[in-house]
């Protein structure tokens, strides 16, 4: 068993690099936000004043305000319209135009952004001049987002819907149960957990989004990653450090706490399930 | 039932079924096709000043259609277009290339490790792709730089040698805006992206197979090459496709981590489109980069597609 042995602690060896070179960045941005350079880069001793700096940083507290607003808006209707595509695509095997449907579905999630955003760009300014309307800013980067958002919901719906009994879905309509009824009261409690997830990515996506926001922008609808990126392009900058740090310090509180709570409705369903077949 | 009973049900029903599908349907036709189309009307149509012209006009009692594909012969005779396509395939190949060297390992060991770890190793993968990607890439600006962590390290170690003998680097010392920093940045960016979906492959795997293998008399290398990773290949394909794709047309990496010398056809056509404002232009640069892109765009499609019809 030596060679075993020997595979493992590969294994375990090939897993940490990994995740040092996964975390490295993501450490060296906190620990330089307490840097006293304005180069965050070598080590000159610790200090708060960058995230004093924050506080009064206008144009990025406006811009995360904006990001905000857009990324809850992004995040509700993507799992609406994502949930609609995801049955879609799950009960109706054939219908016209499918392959289209599911071509369409799929491509944002690889379709270069500055692609995406050309052409959606081009199209509302189009319709501008055909009917004056609409104007560029929060609305047109919320459209942008929202095509990513989809994408990514519909998949995170779609593999659930994939894994669920019909059995149960059947039972429901046996006993007399509504098709919207049978939606309410038996497929959406077990899809929620996906509708959760799917929330969360698609929040984060466009609280992240460059590219898009960048096409679709309107004068005085800057959004933080667009705040962020200017600063970046022109070379460090310590208040970049510490917004990031302030960002991906409530980022990861809530994906854990999220996916710890997941995790226990997950085994509750389970339970739940066991206990109803049982009797 | 009544038979109008019956035919009211059937109709409500196909009426659900027309909003759930034709919902998303024509939201998708409206604001991801239809741009595509005015983008390639665009790319040849006459530029006006500051706006483009329409391809149909009607003047004078005539209709008169303006075609100019001017653009597209620029694009192929400008050797800057052609270097900055090029350069986008190449990276972008690299990049997947790299991507899968360290991530099929990865994914293969957490596959393998105990039941009970799994979830937190696969929370632990997922957790970068959760925090700012803008932030990750520009975390990597302050490692590169002259006293970063990682210059320091690579060039204490003195393997920045190698990489200049090794052409990622034009000079020892140097290197943030350089091909090694633009391909560090693309993998460690895309690296989850190759990680899920072939971790999803090989978790599932049915390891009596291997079992058999060996007891066949194969040795654990020769199994792994003839059954492991037959058996991931749709893994490897998503996942590839996964990286490639968005690579080639990667604008925030190469603006924030390349340089000069590392000009990807994303930046070109951003250039083009806020820099020259010259719509048209960079409707043609697109549309090109879709030419490119159709063949692994058709293969994930086909990919995805296969995965979603697999049921229970």
């Amino acid at each position: 068993m030596k060679a075993s042995a020997v595979n493992r602690a590969f294994g375990a060896g090939w897993l940490s690099l990994g995740y040092v070179f996964l975390y490295l960045p993501i450490v060296a941005l906190v620990i330089f936000s307490f840097n006293d350079s304005p180069v965050p880069n070598a080590w000159r001793g610790f200090t708060l004043k960058w995230y004093a700096a924050l506080a009064d940083d206008r144009e990025m507290l406006a811009g995360l305000w904006l990001s905000l607003k857009i990324a809850f808006l992004t995040a509700c209707v993507s799992i609406v319209l994502g949930t609609l595509a995801a049955f879609a695509l799950d009960r109706y095997r054939r219908f016209a135009g499918r392959t289209l449907f599911s071509g369409m579905v799929n491509a944002p999630l690889v379709m270069p952004e500055v692609v995406v955003g050309l052409s959606l760009l081009l199209m509302l300014v189009s319709v501008q001049r055909a009917i004056g309307f609409p104007e560029r800013g929060m609305a047109t980067i919320w459209l942008g987002h929202l095509l990513l958002g989809m994408a990514y919901a519909t998949v995170i719906v779609q593999s659930r819907l994939k894994d669920l009994n019909p059995q149960l879905e059947e039972a429901a309509m046996d006993l007399g149960a509504r098709p919207w009824q049978v939606f309410w009261l038996v497929t959406l409690p077990m899809i929620a957990q996906s509708l959760f997830s799917a929330w969360l990515l698609t929040f984060t996506l466009s609280l992240d989004d460059v590219v898009l926001s960048a096409f679709l922008s309107g004068p005085g609808s800057t959004t933080m990653p667009l705040v962020i990126f200017s600063r970046a392009r022109l070379g460090l900058n310590p208040s970049v450090n510490a917004i990031a740090t302030v960002i991906v310090l409530i980022v990861s509180i809530g994906v854990i706490a999220a996916s710890y709570a997941i995790a226990r409705a997950e085994r509750r369903r389970a339970l739940e399930m066991a206990e109803a077949t049982r009797a | 039932m009544t038979t109008s009973g019956r035919m009211g049900s059937w109709a409500k029903r196909l009426r659900g079924r027309t909003a759930v599908i034709g919902l998303p349907y024509l939201w998708l036709l409206a604001f991801f096709l239809f741009p595509f189309i005015i983008v390639l009307k665009i790319s040849i149509s006459e530029m006006e000043t500051v706006q483009f012209k329409d391809l149909v006009a009607y003047k004078d009692g005539l209709l008169t259609l303006t075609l100019k594909l001017s653009n597209y012969v620029f694009i192929t005779q400008d050797p800057l277009y052609l270097k900055a396509y090029v350069a986008s395939l190449k990276y972008a190949f690299w990049t997947t290339l790299l991507c899968l060297a360290i991530g099929y390992p990865f994914a293969y060991f957490m596959a393998r490790a105990k039941p009970t770890t799994q979830p937190a190793l696969l929370m632990l993968v997922m957790l970068p792709f959760w925090t700012s990607f803008l932030l990750r890439v520009y975390a990597w600006k302050g490692l590169l730089t002259t006293d970063g962590w990682v210059a320091d390290l690579v060039i204490g170690s003195g393997l920045d040698q190698w990489l200049v003998a090794g052409g990622l680097i034009p000079a020892p010392g140097k290197l943030m805006n350089t091909p090694f920093s633009l391909v560090l940045g693309m993998v460690y960016t895309y690296l989850p992206f190759m990680i899920l979906p072939l971790y999803g492959n090989l978790a599932k795997m049915d390891l009596r197979l291997l079992e058999a293998a060996q007891d066949l008399g194969a040795s654990p290398w020769v199994a792994f090459w003839t059954v492991t990773v037959p058996l991931s290949k749709a893994g490897i394909i998503a996942g590839s496709m996964l990286v490639f794709i968005p690579c080639v047309g990667e604008f925030v990496i190469p603006e924030l981590l390349g340089g000069p010398e590392t000009l990807m056809i994303g930046r070109v056509m951003w250039d083009e489109f806020f820099s020259n404002n010259d719509w048209p232009m960079a409707s043609s640069v697109a549309v090109v980069m879709i030419l490119l892109i159709l063949v692994p765009l058709a293969i994930f499609n086909k990919y995805q597609a296969e995965a979603q019809e697999v049921r229970r």
